[in-house]
């Protein structure tokens, strides 16, 4: 280690040079970090693409499976997820976005309200397949609503609930408090405040939140194994009753489980089909993530405060 | 509501009369919609505890007891033995002669897999962390942070499908294994669907340390590396750990993925290439043939709890944690 040069105070010393080198060592490092785990990734999204790339076709979204799953397409389970998503965010959304108001406009400061935010803490961690356990507990054989739509909707509706409330409490929590105050203000009751200005101004945040909900719902399988998922079932191939082909007491397909019944009950399934319905799945939770993604940038640019 | 919502936004078209009654109603309805505000905003207590009592409440006449009338006024009674059912390897549910319900396997196989991908996850979601909240410049943040959130997004049942069709034959292919499902093919999958939360909660946790700290780490003439691992990785120590418990328990509920990729075999393993079988894969594939009332149905919910009472456990640290750090930051 040499010393500062005596002549020039500021040179710089072997030290500071060393430390640019770890400096930049460590960035390299952390940012290889980064792409090793986002690059495989890629490869692997590139790798099912082209496998499924024979079996992609407007065919093969719109057409039912045919001969034990070995033909046509996986119209009958992507239009049952579709249905699971939107019972459940019936469910779901009107209890999650109002519990986030409650957190965050009503709740006071104080040992019950933290021990709610504990409780939507622990709702999140609880593992997906107790999920599916309480359902068939709870709605299957308590609430005797059978393997149906409903008891797997109620199933993924309660477990995609603290995604909406912790979003909604952020997007509520992102208003200024000044708006509420004015409002109040001007008389208006809390109930009036909220509905009218602070609900208005955090919508898209909210939407973010239930928009992430729907991918959540679209991709587990867990919950719905033993709640209402059936491996095939026989509906119309056209008209109405092909576009709802499942009521709400009925059991139904879905592409998550339809997924894992191809890949690892099922035999003489062309590999293409697979690859197809493992693309479809990530395409529609990609999309709709997107989607949310938009709204988050759509947000930002849009505040005005 | 939302519907309410709407209604109003197009009353404001309307006449006015209308749209005065229309405000009246809902000045009126009020206190109902307080009202069904609180009861929402207490829903996730009551959920909470409600999984709990159902999962428990099936679970329960395995430890008291299944009656089964075999022949008239004869009773034979059915009991799980709890000493077996936690220090037994032996899960054979479903022999006629003799069947055994021990879960120490699955539990040591839920805990290797679980440990290997923490193993891996750890390391590179903390180094992606620091990268993102760091050394990259704006773009490149957003950029990362929708890849890394991407990386989340993809469903679990396609990583076990990915972990069936790629990693299985890599695995086989280099090591030279007969089959490719074992520890190492879900451990590494489980990494990869682990790494985005431990990402999103280390980064928040970096980034939440206030900018004068840095500062003050670098006048002293430490470099970036030096203010990184001398006061960044102390000062947010509390979220970072946090955010490793947080990617535990992500490992230990993981269902579909783990059904798929662990080669589903009961099994003490001994090293990374065998396979194993997990207590989330053990419910999810024996459940579905369990006759309902049966001591293999009741015990299979009470893994449901034992899973139950594990992410319960694992939640409420890191939420003690985290709420550690807030303690420390108000000082």
């Amino acid at each position: 280690m040499s010393k500062p040069d005596a002549n020039n105070p500021f040179a710089i010393t072997a030290n500071e040079i060393r430390g640019r080198k770890v400096e930049r060592f460590i960035r390299f490092i952390t940012l290889g970090m980064t792409w090793a785990l986002i690059l495989p990734v890629l490869f692997i999204l590139g790798f099912l693409l082209i496998k499924a790339w024979p079996a992609l076709s407007v065919g093969f979204i719109f057409d039912n499976p045919e001969k034990n799953m070995t033909a046509g397409g996986i119209w009958g389970p992507l239009i049952g997820t579709f249905m699971l998503i939107i019972v459940s965010l019936l469910i779901a959304a009107p209890i999650g976005i109002l519990a986030g108001v409650y957190l965050n406009e009503f709740a006071r400061d104080n040992w019950f309200t933290r021990f709610i935010n504990l409780a939507v803490v622990n709702l999140a961690g609880v593992p997906s397949i107790v999920h599916g356990l309480f359902g068939l507990g709870a709605f299957v054989y308590f609430f005797q609503m059978q393997r149906s739509l409903l008891a797997a909707s109620c199933t993924v509706a309660v477990m995609t609930l603290p995604v909406i409330i912790t979003s909604t409490k952020e997007a509520l929590a992102s208003v200024p408090q000044p708006f509420r105050v004015a409002c109040w203000n001007m008389g208006a009751s809390k109930w009036q405040t909220i509905r009218t200005i602070v609900l208005p101004n955090s919508i898209s945040g909210i939407l973010t939140g239930v928009i992430l909900q729907v991918a959540r719902a679209a991709g587990e399988t867990a919950p719905i194994l033993f709640t209402g998922a059936m491996i095939s079932s026989r509906i119309a191939d056209s008209g109405w009753a092909s576009m709802v082909p499942y009521g709400l007491e009925d059991r139904f397909m879905a592409l998550s489980y339809h997924l894992y019944i191809i890949s690892t009950q099922w035999q003489n399934v062309p590999e293409s089909f697979k690859f197809g319905t493992a693309i479809v799945m990530i395409g529609l939770v990609i999309a709709v993530n997107s989607i949310s993604i938009g709204f988050r940038i759509y947000l930002r640019s849009r505040k005005k405060w | 509501m939302l519907l309410l919502l709407l209604l109003d936004r197009n009353t404001t078209k309307g006449n006015l009369s209308f749209r005065r009654s229309f405000q009246q109603l809902q000045d009126r309805l009020e206190p109902v919609v307080v009202g069904v505000i609180y009861i929402c905003g207490w829903s996730a207590i009551l959920f909470v505890i409600a999984i709990f009592v159902f999962v428990f409440k099936e679970s329960l006449p395995a430890i008291t007891g299944i009656g089964t009338e075999i022949a008239a006024g004869e009773i034979e009674v059915e009991q799980l033995d709890l000493v077996e059912f936690t220090t037994s390897p032996r899960w054979i549910p479903e022999s006629s002669k003799k069947p055994a319900f021990g879960i120490l396997a699955l539990i040591v196989g839920t805990l290797s897999v679980t440990f290997f991908s923490i193993l891996l996850a750890v390391p590179l979601g903390l180094g992606a962390a620091v990268y993102v909240s760091e050394f990259a410049g704006n773009k490149t943040r957003e950029i990362l942070k929708i890849l890394i959130e991407l990386l989340a997004a993809i469903p679990s049942v396609v990583w076990g499908f990915i972990g069936i069709v790629i990693m299985n034959p890599l695995i086989t292919n280099l090591s030279g294994e007969a089959v490719g499902l074992n520890i190492l093919n879900a451990g590494i999958v489980l990494a990869l669907m682990s790494v985005p939360i431990i990402v999103s909660v280390s980064e928040d946790a970096l980034r939440a340390v206030p900018d004068s700290f840095r500062e003050a780490g670098l006048a002293m003439g430490a470099n970036r590396w030096e203010m990184i691992y001398k006061v960044l990785f102390p000062a947010a120590k509390n979220g970072l750990l946090a955010a490793v418990l947080l990617g535990i328990g992500r490992g230990i509920g993981e269902t579909m993925a783990v059904l798929m990729c662990t080669g589903h075999s009961v099994n003490m393993p001994t090293s990374l290439f065998d396979p194993v079988r997990t207590l989330t894969a053990t419910i999810a594939a024996e459940l579905g043939e369990a006759v309902r009332g049966d001591l293999h149905y009741h015990t299979l919910f009470l893994i449901g709890v034992v899973l139950f009472a594990f992410a319960f456990i694992i939640n409420l640290t890191a939420d003690l944690v985290v709420k550690g750090v807030r303690d420390q930051s108000n000082v």
